[in-house]
């Protein structure tokens, strides 16, 4: 579904990511792990096209099709989906007329007519319980004072809405205490399916026993590490990143 | 012939049309003298340093209009509020339009400043409230009292309320090449009565188009007024909107100014507080492209202690477009426990669009509550991004932050089909179609 070759990336003449080399297959999870600084969440906005990275060599491709020249909004009609580590607030705009506007864009994109308002209100609905949200909250304006866990959840009710190919959770689980993270984590794996895949990115090994990826990969400066399987996890949460780290500079 | 000279050659013809023995005809010549005296502002005045109003003076404006002119209710309909029924005083350059309007006497009066001038039975509104908040020495309100003869005239007496909304509105046909008009509206709202106000003006050809308009208006104890101004006019109309207002004790008084359009638009807004516990709102939004030129200047006096006044006026502005902002807030020395609070936020999305934006105080009291902020920026690229990565692009998504920018002053609009209307108009200026029924 997703593979990226040797990406380099950065901004204003910093090189950040250097030379990451990727596949995932429609089915899989894959988590991406690694300290602080190690280009994490660099890799997430490059793949979602944030315009203020440049890519200076390597490529980004989904199903086959470079995403060279897509738009962050091309790529979200393509099935890419970056659920943000800080969402940002939107003071004056609901969530309920957010989603609408984000469901009838990437409608139109595709040649489709609105979506009936009974119907977006039912998918609203029945999406909203997924992730234990009460309906007062989606007529309050995005992201706007809500709390941490708040905001994560409303990120997973988006990608439930939305219904993403690819799925990326930057740090989804910072911030969130044991019950966010279990209704976050049960969202995610609900909307799982061998049809679409999900590359977790954190920190802590907390959030995959929850979400337990098939393959866990190791970001260094800017570089793929380690590659392993969900016992790689435990491994990092155990020793910490040190190993790692003296591993790379030897 | 520059304007100042037509218009002072002018005043002889126009006193041929009223009836010089009224004793308002004494205001006007007094009013006249003091135009004539100093003449149309220029850019060395502080208050007009950033509106220049010297091009406009180079334009031969017709003073009165040479003819009546009718319009068809379909060519105008869709400038009236659709969805709600309303009272109207609707102006076709300059002059009455039985047929589009529709006033009362039953229980208010909501008619015609000419009749309010000249029939006995409103004199004693006259005496009262005639002239008697608007500026005395500002040059160009004196030059519309010197010409003052039409406009809308609105009496709510005690504990009355009009049973639907009232809409004012000056339509210009362009019969002219160019026409100079000067409205004057007296409004006056007695004790516990309550009145809702929309004014707009409307050229409806190419033709230039410049309005003086002076609105004087009364809130008594307890009274409470929205007023709302629709500035979505052509590129050929330019407007200076003088509006003075008298509170007293508990009276709430709200104007919004929505500023979509026009050539070259002077809002002089000024509050004056004659009571305690009154409660002064201007709320604005304000949407620009091309060359347009909007200048905002508020004025807010608070004479009397514990009152309130808040000021929030967003500004978008694009292309070559520029704005200014400047609002003063005086707080007498007895005008203790006072709030005066004041916010100008700008977004510029254009390199060529300027805004020039003052707050200033004058603080004589000591126990105040006084804020003031403004800010000028571009749209945020992190929520710009943000939306883009959910799927709406970029056009739309700037479009969505813009409206979201302009959507909290829209909060206070209180007839939801203005709202709508408003929000309609936003969504129209920004160019764009929003996924959400409005």
């Amino acid at each position: 579904m997703l593979k990226i070759s040797n990406l380099h990336a950065g901004i204003e003449n910093n090189e950040i990511l250097k030379g990451i080399n990727l596949e995932v297959k429609a089915g899989e999870i894959h988590a991406i792990m690694g300290p602080n600084g190690s280009g994490k969440s660099t890799l997430a906005s490059v793949i979602a096209g944030k315009e203020e990275y440049e890519v200076t060599e390597g490529s980004v491709v989904l199903e086959g099709e470079n995403l060279e020249d897509s738009s962050p909004e091309e790529r979200a009609h393509k099935g890419i989906f970056l659920s943000f580590q800080y969402p940002v607030e939107i003071p004056g705009v609901s969530v309920t007329n957010f989603m609408k506007t984000a469901i009838n864009e990437g409608r139109k994109a595709k040649g489709m007519e609105d979506m009936p308002a009974k119907d977006m209100l039912k998918l609203i609905r029945e999406k909203a319980e997924l992730l234990e949200i009460d309906r007062k909250f989606l007529s309050r304006s995005l992201n706007e004072g809500f709390s941490g866990g708040e905001k994560k959840r409303n990120e997973i009710f988006q990608m439930a809405m939305l219904e993403p190919k690819l799925a990326i959770l930057d740090e989804t689980d910072s911030g969130l205490d044991i019950d966010a993270l279990r209704i976050v984590a049960n969202g995610v794996n609900k909307l799982k399916s061998k049809d679409n895949a999900v590359i977790v990115i954190t920190h802590y090994q907390r959030l995959l026993d929850y979400i337990v990826p098939d393959f866990v990969h190791v970001l260094h400066q800017g570089k793929i590490v380690k590659s392993g399987t969900k016992e790689l996890a435990h491994e990092l949460e155990d020793k910490g990143y040190d190993w790692i780290k003296q591993e790379t500079t030897v | 012939m520059d304007l100042k000279d037509k218009l002072i050659s002018s005043f002889m013809a126009f006193e041929n049309k009223v009836d010089v023995e009224h004793p308002v005809h004494d205001i006007r010549s007094e009013a006249f003298k003091n135009f004539e005296e100093k003449g149309f502002p220029t850019k060395k005045e502080e208050a007009w340093k950033y509106t220049s109003l010297k091009s406009l003076q180079k334009i031969d404006f017709s003073i009165f209009p040479k003819e009546v002119n009718a319009l068809e209710n379909k060519q105008v309909k869709k400038y009236f509020l659709q969805e709600i029924d309303t009272y109207k005083i609707v102006f076709v350059d300059g002059i009455y339009s039985s047929f589009l309007s529709e006033t009362t006497h039953d229980g208010v009066d909501i008619c015609l400043m000419s009749a309010a001038l000249t029939k006995p039975m409103y004199k004693q509104y006259i005496d009262v409230y005639f002239n008697k908040v608007a500026s005395k020495d500002d040059s160009l309100t004196t030059l519309n009292t010197a010409f003052s003869r039409e406009g809308a005239f609105i009496y709510i007496p005690k504990n009355k309320m009009p049973k639907k909304p009232v809409e004012i509105v000056h339509f210009s046909t362009g019969n002219e090449a160019s026409l100079m008009i000067q409205p004057r509206n007296l409004i006056v709202a007695e004790e516990n009565a309550e009145l809702q106000v929309i004014e707009r003006h409307q050229s409806l050809t190419t033709n230039e188009i410049l309005t003086n308009v002076v609105t004087e208006i009364f809130a008594a104890e307890n009274a409470i007024i929205d007023y709302y101004k629709i500035q979505n006019d052509a590129k050929t109309a330019s407007l200076i909107d003088n509006t003075y207002i008298n509170q007293k004790s508990n009276s709430v008084v709200k104007v919004h100014t929505f500023s979509f359009g026009g050539k070259l638009t002077r809002n002089n807004l000024n509050f004056y507080q004659n009571g305690e516990h009154i409660d002064s709102t201007m709320k604005g939004v304000t949407i620009l492209g091309d060359k347009q030129h909007v200048d905002h200047h508020t004025l807010v006096h608070h004479i009397e202690p514990n009152c309130e006044s808040h000021q929030d006026y967003k500004g978008i502005y694009g292309e070559n477009s520029t704005g200014v902002f400047n609002g003063k807030i005086i707080v007498d020395k007895i005008a203790q426990k006072t709030n005066a609070f004041q916010q100008n936020n700008n977004i510029l999305i254009s390199d060529k669009a300027t805004i020039n934006t003052k707050p200033q105080l004058e603080i004589f009291a000591d126990d105040v509550k006084c804020s003031h902020g403004c800010t000028i920026g571009q749209l945020d690229e992190d929520a710009l991004f943000y939306l883009q990565s959910r799927g709406i692009p970029k056009k739309e998504a700037r479009a969505l932050l813009m409206y979201a920018f302009a959507n909290n002053v829209l909060e206070s609009v209180r007839i939801s089909e203005l709202k709508t209307s408003i929000n309609r108009l936003i969504a129209e200026k920004l160019g764009v179609r929003l996924g959400f029924e409005l």
